[in-house]
């Protein structure tokens, strides 16, 4: 029920903001027209966009979720991939004049000239991330979820409470971690692990009881990485703390400037809406874990 | 007097060539000691000044060297940090403990040894020969994953294990090191007035050995003081994984800066340590020899 209801309001907000960025994009259209010429833009490898991502680049964001395409951006399967290509031919590029590079999550927060124009692997849009790059507008609204074996401690949690005595795991550079210690807050320290694998691992050796991941990553992991694990169920999102990906640009890059406008305009016509029901499974009928 | 030319540099050494370790006049010292600053502030201030007149410095100090982040990150890395002074202190007592017994085991002699031997040798090349990374993720994963009854799965327990496991072989080896610098005629001797094989190794030739491979054992400790960090990988809250997520968070390094800190403040004392002991030592060994 109460899925319905959020699904009702996001429809609602989605419609308001289509509607918003029709107008938005009918006024800047011609404002910034000549400024985003692809010859005007200022660009890494000039005529070309270059795009990073993760390496490997797992599925949904790259490639098929049965797994087809695996790690494969130039295929423009999978929503980053998908949104990648829809940005640069609302940009004007075509597809051959995309070229995908790969970083680190890490290397893309070292001083100095990034190799990207911009970067798509799920990075969550936080005010402290910004003071070091710059983000474009949010591309995504993301959930956390509880990932388990069926016979863990927590399978059956539905409420904060049910998980106060539970040993909940994370991935070192999500925001899944300040999500515990903020609104979960379980009595013991959450375990915190550079990969899936080893969180896995921690999993099987019954060292954690569960994983606390973002809701697709959980339809990734559930589905390929960790054999006969479920989602428990998703969390509810705070209002005040909403958690967004955006795509990440070098410090003062004036490409973000029309890299936004593609986007508003991909919002606009519906295109991002499309992606997110072509490569992103719907999330409804799972339980919600809330306070 | 008159000293001939020999006995001039006889009485001062040979200056040239080996420059004395303390100066025998202040004014030497002095002069000494002008030298040395002068150098030290044109090779350090060079180096600075050209780090400070790069134009990214400002965003590197951001990234690097920030105070409000310094603020910020060092209590957590404190917290964690002292999770790793316990794992140290605790790895390092059991691996000079089971280090000697291995090494012990491995100098005995004789056929009836042969056994013990052969697994010391086999324990040391494995432990040895393997990433240290990877003992602590099969070890730390691994023996817990087989859910074995009454053996613990705590992923702390095992990473320390594993620390234990191949710092012991290391160690091993450097206790050998000592036990085979003392000479054979002292085993001899032992052995001579009626001691067993295992009594002269343990009241005759160990604690010689020892005094002799201590500079090296504490080098091997203060290695172990930083690869403890390397449990992280296990997903343990220690120090270095504190500050890896205050940089995941904020994308700043500086939180590293402060771990590395708290690292130094153990090391260096314990690097200093070995340092006045070795020279102890060798007035010791030159005292006794004249």
């Amino acid at each position: 029920m109460r899925w319905r209801l959020l699904s009702a309001v996001f429809l609602v907000m989605t419609l308001v903001a289509a509607a918003c960025g029709d107008d938005d994009a009918a006024t800047t259209t011609t404002g910034a027209a000549e400024s985003c010429e692809i010859a005007d833009l200022t660009l890494v490898t000039p005529g070309v966009l270059t795009v990073a991502t993760g390496e490997p680049a797992f599925p949904p964001w790259v490639g098929t979720p049965d797994g087809e395409n695996f790690d494969t951006p130039e295929s423009g399967t999978g929503f980053e991939a998908a949104l990648a290509y829809a940005l640069a031919a609302e940009m004007g590029f075509s597809s051959d004049q995309v070229v995908w590079v790969r970083t680190g999550f890490d290397e893309v927060i070292t001083p100095g000239d990034k190799n990207f124009d911009f970067n798509l692997q799920q990075y969550t849009i936080t005010a402290e991330r910004e003071q070091v790059v710059d983000f474009s507008d949010p591309y995504y609204s993301n959930a956390q979820a509880l990932v388990a074996f069926p016979d863990s401690a927590v399978a059956g949690a539905t409420t904060f409470a049910d998980l106060k005595d539970a040993k909940l795991g994370v991935q070192v550079g999500t925001t899944s971690l300040d999500y515990i210690e903020q609104v979960i807050q379980p009595t013991a320290q959450a375990a915190v692990y550079d990969t899936t694998v080893d969180a896995k691992s921690a999993l099987e050796a019954g060292q954690i009881d569960g994983l606390v991941v973002d809701i697709y990553t959980a339809y990734y992991i559930t589905a390929v990485e960790i054999e006969g694990s479920v989602i428990v169920a998703e969390f509810e999102t705070p209002a005040a703390a909403p958690d967004e990906f955006g795509l990440v640009f070098a410090e003062g890059n004036p490409l973000r400037a029309c890299v936004d406008l593609a986007l508003a305009a991909l919002r606009a016509d519906g295109t991002l809406e499309a992606l997110e029901d072509q490569w992103l499974v719907g999330a409804g009928g799972l339980a919600v874990i809330s306070g | 007097m008159t000293l001939t030319p020999i006995e001039r540099v006889e009485r001062r050494g040979p200056r040239l060539l080996w420059p004395r370790r303390s100066p025998r006049t202040h004014e030497e010292g002095a002069r000494g000691a002008l030298i040395a600053a002068i150098s030290t502030l044109v090779v350090f201030g060079g180096v600075i000044a050209l780090v400070l007149s790069s134009d990214a410095w400002p965003r590197v100090q951001r990234q690097f060297f920030d105070w409000t982040h310094f603020k910020a990150s060092f209590p957590k890395v404190l917290s964690g940090f002292w999770l790793d002074v316990e794992m140290f202190i605790i790895a390092e007592a059991l691996i000079l403990v089971i280090g000697l017994a291995v090494a012990m085991a491995r100098s005995l002699r004789g056929p009836a040894f042969f056994p013990l031997r052969i697994i010391t040798i086999g324990y040391i090349d494995l432990a040895r020969g393997l990433p240290l990374l990877l003992l602590i993720l099969l070890m730390g994963f691994g023996i817990p994953s087989l859910q074995l009854p009454g053996v613990p799965n705590s992923a702390l327990f095992w990473g320390v294990a594993a620390l234990i496991f191949s710092y012991a072989a290391y160690t091993a080896e450097v206790y050998r090191a000592g036990i085979d610098s003392v000479h054979e005629s002292q085993r001899m001797s032992a052995r001579s007035i009626g001691l067993t094989q295992t009594q002269s190794l343990w009241y005759v030739v160990v604690p010689q050995a020892v005094r002799n491979v201590i500079p090296a054992l504490l080098n091997g400790f203060v290695s172990l003081q930083k690869d403890v960090a390397l449990v992280f990988v296990l997903g343990v809250r220690e120090g270095l994984r504190e500050a890896d997520i205050y940089n995941a968070r904020t994308f700043n390094y500086t939180s590293y800066i402060a771990a590395a800190i708290l690292f130094l403040l153990v090391s260096v004392p314990v690097a200093r340590f070995t340092d006045w002991y070795t020279d102890r030592e060798r007035h010791r060994m030159q005292a006794m020899s004249s």
